[in-house]
């Protein structure tokens, strides 16, 4: 086995971290989870010279070795861990040559931990614009390190670095700073009460807890230990924060010299417009406003294509394999469909993404943040909730996962709770059919009602997803203080390659997570819909030909798949829950589509169509035979099913009810708990039957 | 009694002299919210919250309830 070089990146948000792992490892790095949390770890393999092949890990951004978020405590449980697998061997420190003095502070840290360790000064590029320049050699030496100075924009700097971290045996040891000097006293007992520790380790395990308190000490237990109150430990942690301060001061001043008269500010030039008490609005609308012309309409052209391909291959598989058999059918109805109804959305979702990380890259989305905080806190949400809701309009799920960088939680909870209220793009379907079937066309100032219809369902789903955490806000309590932090950064323009690597990355996880759940749900569906007990399901073939003599043969087939759906196992699903549903309007066929909605909500179409016996009806060709179909629809004595009413009532209950097994299960995820999402299912399916029973009952 | 960073108008600096509370997040700190450190108030949003500072050259937003435990001298 050759020998292997762990190598862990560390260092602050903003600094472009990532954008050095991905020059460091190109393709080869994937993203997995830390076991039991859902931090992303991200790790890849870097070639060095002679064979030497070193394993990268791009651990999460933080501002110093003391956590006080999931993401940060990953760092410092490694750090602490030399019988980790993954413990560095070095470790390398990111910095941003604009926020040097900040970025030091964690440098000093982990260089106290006796860690080799180097420091890439990344942005290099934009030192002469900012006016700054650094004497390396005596920053080398002050610091006791070795330095790289990369510029990931221009692509330098890096195979340096790469021989740097190949010759990690030659770095200086020293420490930069004797924490000890904090408090001399307390640390001599310290020391004699645990000897063989290193006594910089003990005191991050000691003030861990009073932040975030999750460490694991299986080789120390230093609850034995008489310590200090944790505001004593808290003023100690301030006292070490100036003495880093004050070292970092004092290299600083020997080391690097900035002309301000020659830096030219483009930050001060953006801010006055972009975070402008007007302008700042008006210039989020219209980003807003691109996003979602993006979503709902350049994403519809790959969207089509998709549709049309998987029901072709839906239909290839019919006539290819051999015919009858429910294997096939299993194949062409369930699998195939199934994996189409997850393949359609990532057009949506790459575009949501490529959008959301060229915002981030660029240093605009804290803007936004800044901006909206006030507004948001009024309902208990925070500046950083304006991230997922807006992910929240093209799929829940990568939006809960984008609230982990809200500190508090209760408005990160709150923000989990509210968001599936946002209009996701699998409602689409079912709004479009819905509207086109029950709201007249026709114009009002121009505006088509169609159109304005579909609009204001967003505006609901916002409304309710703005008021329910409103109401949350009352009713938690809150056991911490506010605790807002945002870094404004630089504005940058985003590195494509970085852009490119979270839009594939970030698509893959959505596949991944959401399509199993959606591929297993299209297979039950579909065992549910062609199995059925008794003799009506078995005998449909007879039953039916008997009654409808004469008719023809393609008339026939389709009454028979109908009769035999209405007696299938969720076909008798439908008929016991219809006088649960009766009074929203539905009959039991649309039952079968709420029931079946329950696992995602965009299954409803294809649900209805296997319903209304016509086929495949994915396909965009069909949607108008399901239309006049449904249109057609009449109960035993006449009346029509789908009215103003029952539409209007039906509409209510996509927009409001809790229809998404893959978001309740990255709910449960997310919160380490079934509390909170069936909290979200009860009360949002009650919240969408009340208000469905006021619509149809108040309409009819 | 003393100014916090909640006083300063919109260009103004100041030298922070006590940021000890306990309700002060330690990252603040960490970012260079330590006494001894200058301070600008860069800009405000709406409603004058959240923050936009310049804190030992480290530019961040923080929420004005958090800037009111923040003790300053105004200078300039």
């Amino acid at each position: 086995m050759s020998k292997q070089l762990n190598v862990a990146l560390i260092g602050n948000p903003n600094t472009g971290k990532t954008s050095v792992f991905n020059a460091l490892t190109g393709l080869n790095q994937k993203v997995g989870n830390y076991p039991g949390i859902t931090v992303d770890k991200k790790q890849g393999s870097c070639r060095l010279s002679r064979g030497l092949k070193a394993h990268i890990l791009d651990l999460p951004g933080t501002y110093s070795l003391n956590a006080s978020s999931l993401d940060e405590n990953v760092v410092i449980e490694l750090l602490l861990n030399k019988n980790d697998k993954d413990y560095p061997d070095v470790a390398v420190i990111i910095s941003d040559v604009e926020n040097l003095k900040r970025n030091l502070l964690l440098f000093t840290q982990v260089k106290d931990l006796k860690i080799p360790t180097i420091l890439v000064i990344n942005m290099s590029d934009v030192m002469v614009r900012k006016g700054i320049s650094l004497d390396i050699k005596v920053l080398e030496q002050k610091l006791h390190t070795k330095i790289a100075l990369v510029s990931t924009r221009k692509n330098t700097g890096i195979e340096a670095l790469k021989d740097l971290i190949e010759n990690y045996r030659t770095l200086p040891k020293e420490q930069c700073l004797d924490a000890s000097t904090i408090d001399p006293d307390y640390f001599k007992r310290l020391k004699s009460a645990f000897p063989n520790q290193d006594l910089y380790k003990l005191w991050l395990v000691i003030t861990q807890d009073v932040n975030f308190g999750k460490i694991s000490r299986q080789e120390l237990d230093v609850l034995e230990f008489k310590t200090k109150s944790t505001q004593e430990l808290k003023r100690l942690q301030q006292k070490e924060a100036i003495k880093r301060y004050q070292f970092i001061n004092n290299v600083l001043k020997e080391g690097q010299i900035i002309d301000r008269s020659k830096a030219t500010d483009l930050r001060s030039k953006l801010d006055r417009i972009l975070i402008h008490k007007v302008w700042g609005y008006v210039v989020f609308f219209i980003v807003l406003l691109s996003i979602f012309q993006a979503i709902y309409d350049w994403a519809t052209v790959p969207m089509d294509l998709i549709d049309t391909t998987f029901a072709g291959l839906a239909e290839w598989v019919k006539t290819t394999f051999p015919n009858g058999g429910k294997i096939t059918d299993l194949i062409a109805e369930g699998i195939v469909s199934g994996i189409g109804g997850v393949v359609i959305f990532i057009p949506q979702i790459a575009f949501l993404f490529l959008f959301i990380s060229i915002l981030e890259e660029s240093g605009y989305m804290s803007r936004v943040v800044f901006l909206m905080d006030r507004i948001m806190r009024r309902f208990g949400l925070s500046g950083k909730s304006v991230v997922p809701l807006i992910s929240g309009t093209a799929c829940a799920i990568p939006a809960v996962m984008a609230t982990r960088n809200i500190e508090l939680w209760k408005e990160r909870l709150i923000t989990i709770l509210v968001t599936p209220f946002m209009t996701c793009s699998a409602r689409l379907p079912v709004y479009l059919i819905i509207v086109a079937l029950v709201i007249p066309e026709g114009y009002i100032f121009g505006l088509n009602y169609q159109a304005l219809t579909l609009m204001l369902l967003y505006l609901i789903g916002f409304g309710m997803a703005v008021f329910s955490a409103f109401i949350l806000d009352r009713v938690m309590k809150s056991k911490r203080k506010t605790f807002f932090v945002v870094e404004m950064p630089s504005y940058k323009l985003p590195l494509l390659k970085n852009v490119f690597i979270t839009v594939v990355e970030k698509t893959k996880t959505f596949v991944l997570e959401a399509g199993k759940i959606i591929l297993a749900i299209s297979i039950i569906l579909w065992v549910l819909a062609s199995y059925g007990p008794g003799k009506e399901f078995n005998n449909a073939n007879r039953i039916v030909t008997e009654n409808y003599n004469g008719t023809s043969q393609d008339e026939l087939d389709d009454k028979i798949a109908s009769y035999q759906l209405e007696h299938s196992y969720i076909g008798i699903i439908g008929k016991t829950i219809e006088p649960v549903i009766k009074p929203l309007g539905y009959d039991w066929k649309i039952g079968i589509g709420l029931v079946a909605s329950f696992a995602a909500r965009e299954v409803f179409v294809g649900t209805l169509a296997t319903i209304y016996s016509v086929g495949s009806a994915s396909e965009n060709e069909n949607i108008d035979t399901i239309k006049s179909k449904m249109a057609n629809e009449k109960y035993p004595d006449g009346r029509p099913v789908f009215t103003f009413a029952s539409g209007i009532s039906l509409l209510l209950f996509y927009a409001f009810a809790m229809q998404c097994m893959s978001t309740l299960a990255v709910v449960k995820r997310e919160t380490k708990s079934w509390k909170w999402p069936l909290v979200q299912l009860v009360g949002m399916s009650t919240i969408a039957y009340v208000s469905a029973l006021i619509a149809f009952q108040f309409l009819k | 009694m003393s100014l916090s960073i909640a006083d300063l108008k919109k260009g103004e600096q100041g030298i922070i002299t006590d940021s000890s509370s306990r309700n002060i997040p330690l990252k603040l700190l960490e970012m260079g919210c330590l006494p001894g450190n200058k301070v600008k108030l860069l800009q405000l949003a709406p409603f004058s919250d959240p923050l936009y500072l310049d804190i030992n050259d480290s530019f961040l937003a923080i929420r004005k309830d958090t800037a009111a435990l923040i003790l300053i001298d105004k200078i300039g």
